[in-house]
């Protein structure tokens, strides 16, 4: 799959005019996704794109692979099916807070059992952008955004501990102003065999007016830095923090630290991988297990028809069992 | 006594018992056994939404003719429980038979829990009309006394006998196989030779012989009883001799097997009755082989040497999964489907109306089912004419294709297909409860003629890339665009539910819109205009017939049935059956209905959708309908008199039918 050519990030940007508001952290996903899409050699025609419904989900139409914008919630069977059908693919998909974790909750956890190998990003504002700003499954209780006439009534969702909860088997959170960072991340969970999922904060400037980027970059706690900022995001690379399960016996250990690290909110916000196993079959290799020739003849590349359209499909057998021989 | 006049080959059959009890494989055994003597078969299923211990039963005819209906008669009623005498004792003929278990005596109606409270009361009014008590034995009284054949058979002494041969140490092991002997008692009554009893067991089990021994044994002896006790039933049934091989199918097995013809890769599903049998049957063959059809003119015979194709089955989260997964799939080249029944269409709406916008061929099986709401889930209706028709928001064109009967079942999965590619948009095939769950022989399928099309699917190497670049919706002469799939090299496009422009970007600008909106539509029409008669309607019977009926689905099997007697007695009748409802066959229908004195609409729904639909569509309006929403397949014999009535100018403008336990 991997290019002989040089492409670079720009090469994966479409010509279409791009209507997020300036400043919005939609703007920096899409730039790392290009980018790590030319850091991977990605052909662009075997990529496919898939987003839900919101600002976030325009993300593909500006992105020069396959772009699928499918309906509000809807990204996960979608991208499921492209990838079902054809294992040869790589499959991204990105959608919103409410897209993933409301409307699309049962895709998102179900997501986790199938373990399938592709990447979600999850654009993580808080706030349903594109419907001006309601509170989103992913803002905490008592939070008042901008557009709320009253503090949210609703708790949060933790999307990490869904995620992991669901099964996936590699789960990162990035910030989509720490492009290098999150151009890491996205390489990756792509890279990962299994299903990835990623939560990236992307502060929405126009309708979150509480998890601003100034908020994540700390600029409110100065005071107690002598003056500099002390930023509420931090990595967890770097610190002795091992995400990666190396054996299957320390599944459960990694499992917990993940979820006690994904508790960490406010004061401090860790990004970088949560958990990584590698030890789950992906869902591609469960059929292979039953249909061996399932790699090398997908579904998307078996033929159906000879040269005048006979039907190739041979029901001999299936009409054996179902005969009732003649009588003398 | 005088002997009795006897009637050959031509029964109608019924075994009922407490879901879970077997109910089911009896009547299956019973049914191929008459198959096996060369006998046409029927077969229908009524059941509860239910896993244990409601009320199920099954009726099977069998004849030395093609059978495509039930009748309300039942000849031979074979029980084992005391509920199945009680709820049907009234469809049994004067010299028709009951076959029970003359332990249960003393059972009383009012201690049956599971019959209704209304059907409660209806018998006990007719039990006191017939001045009895309630117990069976009373209730087989009155049957007797009108002539009804009794014939007891002791199962209890003869599964102690079985266990004794069999060395089995509890009754409870083998007492599944009270059926089987119920079975056998049947068909020792109607005479057929035992040998074919042996065959159906032996598909019934599988060839596991152990199993098969013992059904054996067991049914022999019901079968020795029951001829030494009633020897001259007025039924018989024999053998016939027969040179073709022919299929003993379900209408779920049709359905499955004509998706796989047509090239079916990917099926998903939400469990639901009575949609899920088909997906269970994809997936228990979901390893497939490839016919070598043509391969030797095929310039990449080498590939059509590897033998191996697979069809991938995914059960879902839910239907909105269901039916978005296969339209993903869909978009990498996959023939893709779906199939569902009434409440997870409902939840498809969105994903039909996102395939018609990007204009991604996709099929939707529909196997419609009472409702509405949860309804009745285990019965039948063709409530889903109007939902299929406008299900989803806007105006998003959808190809409507219904089958009547196994073979269509058969042929229309692959026409699905064709005009998914061919018009690039989605194709709800509509069947229902009663095809599903209908049983019984057909003719080996003629489908040789049939070809798979897949309308302007580009090729691999088709000269578009950056220099030429591809535009999935490419305004031009032809509304339909030349279709790329996900992964084809030079091809790039995108896809959204918003409005598009030709590449697939989002637009508002209203004279793209328009553009888009009319070549969408423009499908439709070149879908009317190419799509064959011979698809879209069947018309039989009398040229110019007075009276006219119209219908669609399942309808057929008891329309042909009761237009056969029609026919014979001598009645100007036609029938019409429409088999593509969208786009609307319009002047076919008009040229049908125009001379008719009546114009009759049949089907099974309250509203008489099709009725409206046909006046919408041509400006006739029908003069009778006849209708019947109990949940109940129609009986040829209630069809064959009501339609009669109204020949008779005896019937008011709307019939309801009624019958069915
Ligand atoms: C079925 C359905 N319900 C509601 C909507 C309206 N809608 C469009 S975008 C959106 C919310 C998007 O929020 P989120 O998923 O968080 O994405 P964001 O805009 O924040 O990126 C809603 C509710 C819709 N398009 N479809
Ligand atoms: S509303 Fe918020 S999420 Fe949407 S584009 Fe504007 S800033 Fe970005
Ligand atoms: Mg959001």
């Amino acid at each position: 799959m991997a290019l002989e050519q040089v492409l670079k990030p720009q090469d994966y940007a479409t010509e279409v005019h791009n209507d997020w508001c300036p400043g919005c952290g939609d703007f920096g996903i899409l730039r790392t996704i290009q980018m790590a899409l030319a850091e991977l050699k990605l052909d662009p025609y075997r990529v496919a794109m898939v987003s839900g419904i919101g600002c976030s989900a325009k993300t593909i139409h500006y992105i020069k692979t396959y772009g699928v914008h499918t309906l509000h919630g809807r990204v996960l069977p979608v991208a499921q099916g492209i990838k079902l059908a054809n294992p040869n693919l790589e499959v991204v998909a990105v959608g919103g807070d409410g897209d993933g974790m409301g409307i699309g909750g049962a895709h998102f956890v179900n997501a986790g059992r199938r373990n399938l190998d592709m990447l979600y990003i999850l654009h993580d504002n808080g706030v349903y952008g594109l419907t001006k700003g309601q509170a989103a499954p992913t803002l905490k209780l008592g939070v008042q955004t901008k557009s709320l006439a009253h503090p949210n009534i609703n708790d949060a969702i933790n999307p990490i501990w869904l995620a992991l909860a669901a099964g996936a088997t590699w789960v990162g959170r990035g910030y989509s102003y720490d492009v290098k960072h999150l151009k890491d991340l996205i390489v990756q969970g792509i890279r990962h065999k299994g299903y990835a999922f990623l939560d990236v904060l992307q502060p929405c400037p126009t309708y979150n007016d509480i998890n601003t980027k100034e908020w994540d970059g700390g600029e409110d706690r100065s005071e107690q830095n002598g003056g500099r900022p002390l930023p509420r995001v931090y990595k967890l690379d770097g610190q002795g923090w091992d995400p990666v399960v190396h054996e299957p016996m320390e599944i459960e250990a990694k499992a917990k630290q993940a979820l006690a690290k994904a508790l960490e909110w406010g004061d401090r916000i860790p990004i970088g991988v949560f958990y990584n196993n590698e030890h789950v079959p992906d869902m591609g290799e469960r059929i292979r297990q039953r249909i061996p020739t399932y790699y090398q003849k997908p579904p998307a590349e078996q033929r159906i028809a000879g040269p005048n359209g006979e039907p190739l499909t041979d029901l001999t057998k299936l009409f054996e069992r179902l005969t009732v021989q003649p009588t003398a | 006594m005088p002997a009795k006049t006897q009637r050959v080959n031509d029964l109608s059959w019924m075994i009922g018992g407490p879901q879970g009890s077997g109910v089911d494989s009896s009547a299956n055994a019973f049914a191929r056994a008459c198959a096996h003597a060369g006998l046409d078969v029927f077969g229908k299923r009524e059941y509860y939404s239910n896993i244990k211990g409601e009320h199920s039963y099954f009726t099977v005819r069998a004849a030395s003719r093609v059978i495509r209906s039930h009748i309300d008669d039942v000849h031979l009623l074979a029980t084992f429980d005391a509920e199945t005498a009680f709820r049907h004792v009234r469809e049994v003929v004067d010299d028709g038979a009951i076959i029970y278990d003359p332990s249960l005596a003393r059972t009383k109606l009012s201690d049956i829990p599971t019959i209704e409270p209304r059907l409660k009361g209806d018998l006990k009014t007719y039990l006191i009309a017939r001045g009895v008590g309630e117990t069976l034995d009373d209730l087989l009284t009155t049957a007797k006394q009108r002539g009804v054949t009794l014939v007891p058979v002791p199962y209890n002494d003869i599964l102690e006998q079985i266990a004794d041969e069999f060395k089995v140490d509890a009754l409870s092991k083998i007492a599944r196989m009270i059926n089987m002997l119920a079975v056998g008692a049947s068909l020792g009554l109607v005479g057929l030779e035992f040998d074919y009893t042996v065959q159906a067991l032996n598909d019934v089990f599988r060839g596991r012989k152990a199993t098969v021994d013992m059904n054996a044994s067991g049914a022999r002896k019901g079968y020795d009883l029951a001829k030494a006790l009633a020897p001259d039933f007025s039924y018989r049934l024999e053998r016939m001799a027969r040179k073709e091989p022919r299929l003993f199918l379900t209408g779920s097995q049709a359905g499955a097997l004509g998706k796989l013809y047509g090239g079916l890769r990917v099926q998903t599903y939400y469990p639901i009755t009575p949609a899920s049998d088909e997906s269970e049957f994809l997936e228990a063959n979901e390893i497939l082989q490839l016919d070598g059809h043509g391969a030797a003119e095929a310039e990449d015979s080498a590939f059509l040497k590897e033998k191996d194709a697979s069809v991938l089955v995914v059960q879902t989260e839910d239907e909105i999964a269901a039916i978005t997964m296969a339209i993903g799939a869909a978009l990498t080249g996959a023939r893709s489907a779906t199939a569902t029944s009434g409440p997870g269409f409902c939840l498809m709406m969105e994903g039909i109306g996102y395939a018609s916008i990007n204009e991604v061929p996709v099929v939707i099986t529909l196997y419609q089912r009472a409702g509405p709401s949860t309804g009745m889930p285990t019965r039948h209706e063709q409530g889903d004419l109007r939902f299929a028709l406008h299900a989803g928001h806007g105006d998003s064109p959808r190809i409507i294709l219904a089958s009547g009967d196994f073979e269509e079942m058969i042929r229309d999965g692959l026409l699905s297909f064709n005009y998914a590619e061919r018009y690039q948009m989605p194709v709800i095939h509509m069947v229902d409860k009663a095809l599903a769950n209908n049983s019984g022989t057909v003719a080996f399928p003629q489908l040789t003629d049939l070809r798979i099309d897949r309308g302007r699917l580009l090729a691999d190497g088709n000269g578009f890339g950056p220099e030429h670049p591809y535009h999935r919706f490419e305004l031009g002469e032809n509304p339909v665009s030349p279709r790329a799939v996900i992964g084809q090299h030079g091809t790039l496009f995108w896809n959204t539910g918003d409005e598009h422009d030709e590449t697939g970007h989002i637009t508002e600008d209203p004279v793209l819109r328009d553009l888009m909106m009319e070549k969408r539509e423009a499908k439709l029409q070149l879908a009317a205009k190419e799509i064959p008669d011979s698809v879209k309607y069947h018309y039989f019977g009398a040229k110019d017939a007075e009276t006219v009926i119209v219908s669609w689905g399942s309808t057929k099997g008891p329309l042909l049935d009761a237009l056969d007697r029609l026919l014979a007695e001598k009645e100007s009748v036609g029938f019409l059956q429409l088999r593509l409802l969208n786009p609307f066959p319009t002047e076919a229908v008009m040229a049908h209905l125009a001379k008719a004195k009546r114009r009759v609409d049949v089907e099974m729904n309250f509203g008489a959708q099709l009725g409206g639909l046909v006046r919408e569509r041509t400006g006739v309006d029908l003069t009778h309908t006849i209708l019947k929403y109990n949940g109940r397949p129609m009986s040829n014999s209630e069809l064959h008199d009501a339609i009669k009535a109204i020949i008779r100018n005896q019937a008011p403008r709307r019939t309801v039918l009624t019958h069915g336990a």
